[in-house]
């Protein structure tokens, strides 16, 4: 049957109509969608971020170490290659190779830094994980779904700071004293700093934070012009790890000395 | 057209047939009753309405799928309240929430499980609280 020209513009039209549909279905699932369900005491903001004044850091002190390691059952192994870390403590002139240069003051060339995930505004983990096991909270928190991970370990050759280290080996036996209230990992899975997700869904400030006996650290909502760390922030210079990446690291370091 | 040796043929079709098919007869004589797991723990006799996050039926056939979607929920989302279909609303939690009630888990878990050969790895990493009984 020929087509006349009247036929061929109502095909045209419904096939239009059709690919529009999609989109507005898409849009209209996103606007139906129950907003989630936090309690009142829960701790949220647009966009987690933390400070920590160095200047306030007891040299070699492993209380925020010793506080997260603790409370999410990270595995203590001997062997350095098989070693799993959510914070660390690093000398200051590696965690800012920029910064390090002869004129250094002997007080900060002496200085271990604490150093975890900086949860990244652009993070490099993220975009690299095949199976989507990492990925970025809507308030800045760059998340694991341990269930997701796969253990290819491309995140950790994506991220620029070390954040992220792989189970060697299974973690159970290697974990001293295991905290019920988290779980543990497997073997094959790698894993890193949550920024305390699941605390401050109880509205309890991250183990870090809690644990350190100088309040060096300050972790607050950075979309909020009127919080404590926005306020802080703007007091002066901040440093962030190599910022010139462009990951957008949203771990502040202060030196107010 | 002529079909030689049709006997012959046609009877190791018939064992080639019963042969592959083995599997479904021996397991069709074979059967056993699945395995009924156990909901007695002290918390479930102490509560008033025995229903767990669904109705029975639902949390028999669904469950895996159910927990699947309530990590999503709390991993993805943030989200750790599940609202149960007639509105009542639980705290999302494996290790307190499901095995706070069914601490059982030898008795519970494990039976069906082992039952029908299932082997979730839930508790490679998930705590697992001191059985009850």
């Amino acid at each position: 049957m020929p087509l006349n020209r009247r036929e061929i513009l109502k095909i045209a039209g419904c096939l239009g109509l059709g690919l529009a549909c999609p989109p507005m279905i898409y849009e209209l699932a996103a606007k139906t969608k129950r907003p989630g369900d936090v309690p009142a005491s829960a701790l949220t903001a647009g966009s987690w971020g933390m400070a920590i004044d160095i200047a306030k850091c007891r040299n070699r002190c492993p209380d925020c170490i010793t506080a997260c390691h603790e409370e999410h059952n990270v595995p203590s192994f001997l062997d350095s290659r098989h070693q799993i870390r959510w914070i660390g403590s690093e000398p200051f002139g590696a965690v800012f190779p920029g910064q390090d240069h002869r004129m250094l003051p002997e007080s900060l060339k002496s200085l271990s830094v604490p150093v975890f995930c900086n949860h990244c505004d652009n993070p490099p983990c993220v975009r690299v994980c095949p199976t989507g096991a990492t990925f970025k909270r809507p308030d800045g928190i760059t998340m694991m779904d341990y269930h997701r991970c796969i253990g290819c370990r491309f995140c950790m050759a994506g991220c620029p700071y070390g954040s992220r280290s792989m189970n060697w080996r299974e973690p159970g036996p290697a974990v001293k004293k295991i905290n019920p209230n988290y779980p543990l990992r497997a073997a094959g899975v790698v894993e890193k700093c949550n920024f305390c997700e699941e605390r401050l869904a109880q509205g309890k400030l991250p183990a870090c934070v809690a644990a350190c006996p100088q309040k060096a650290m300050t972790v607050g909502d950075l979309a909020d012009e009127r919080s404590e760390i926005r306020r802080l922030l703007s007091g002066g210079l901040a440093l962030r790890r190599r910022g010139e990446l462009g990951t957008g690291p949203q771990v502040y370091y202060l030196w107010r000395g | 057209m002529k079909l030689y040796d049709g006997g012959k043929i046609i009877a190791g079709i018939l064992i080639f047939l019963i042969l592959i098919t083995i599997p479904f007869w021996y397991g069709r004589i074979k059967a056993t009753a699945l395995p009924e797991p156990s909901l007695a723990t002290e918390t479930i006799d102490r509560l008033e309405e025995r229903k767990c996050l669904e109705d029975r039926q639902y949390m028999r056939n669904n469950h895996a799928k159910l927990l699947t979607e309530l990590k999503n929920q709390v991993v993805r989302e943030g989200n750790r309240i599940y609202v149960a279909k007639d509105g009542r609303k639980h705290t999302i939690s494996l290790s307190s929430g499901c095995l706070g009630c069914h601490s059982n888990k030898s008795k519970f878990c494990d039976r069906c499980h082992d039952g029908v050969g299932a082997k979730p790895n839930c508790f490679s990493c998930h705590h697992q609280p001191k059985e009850v009984r």
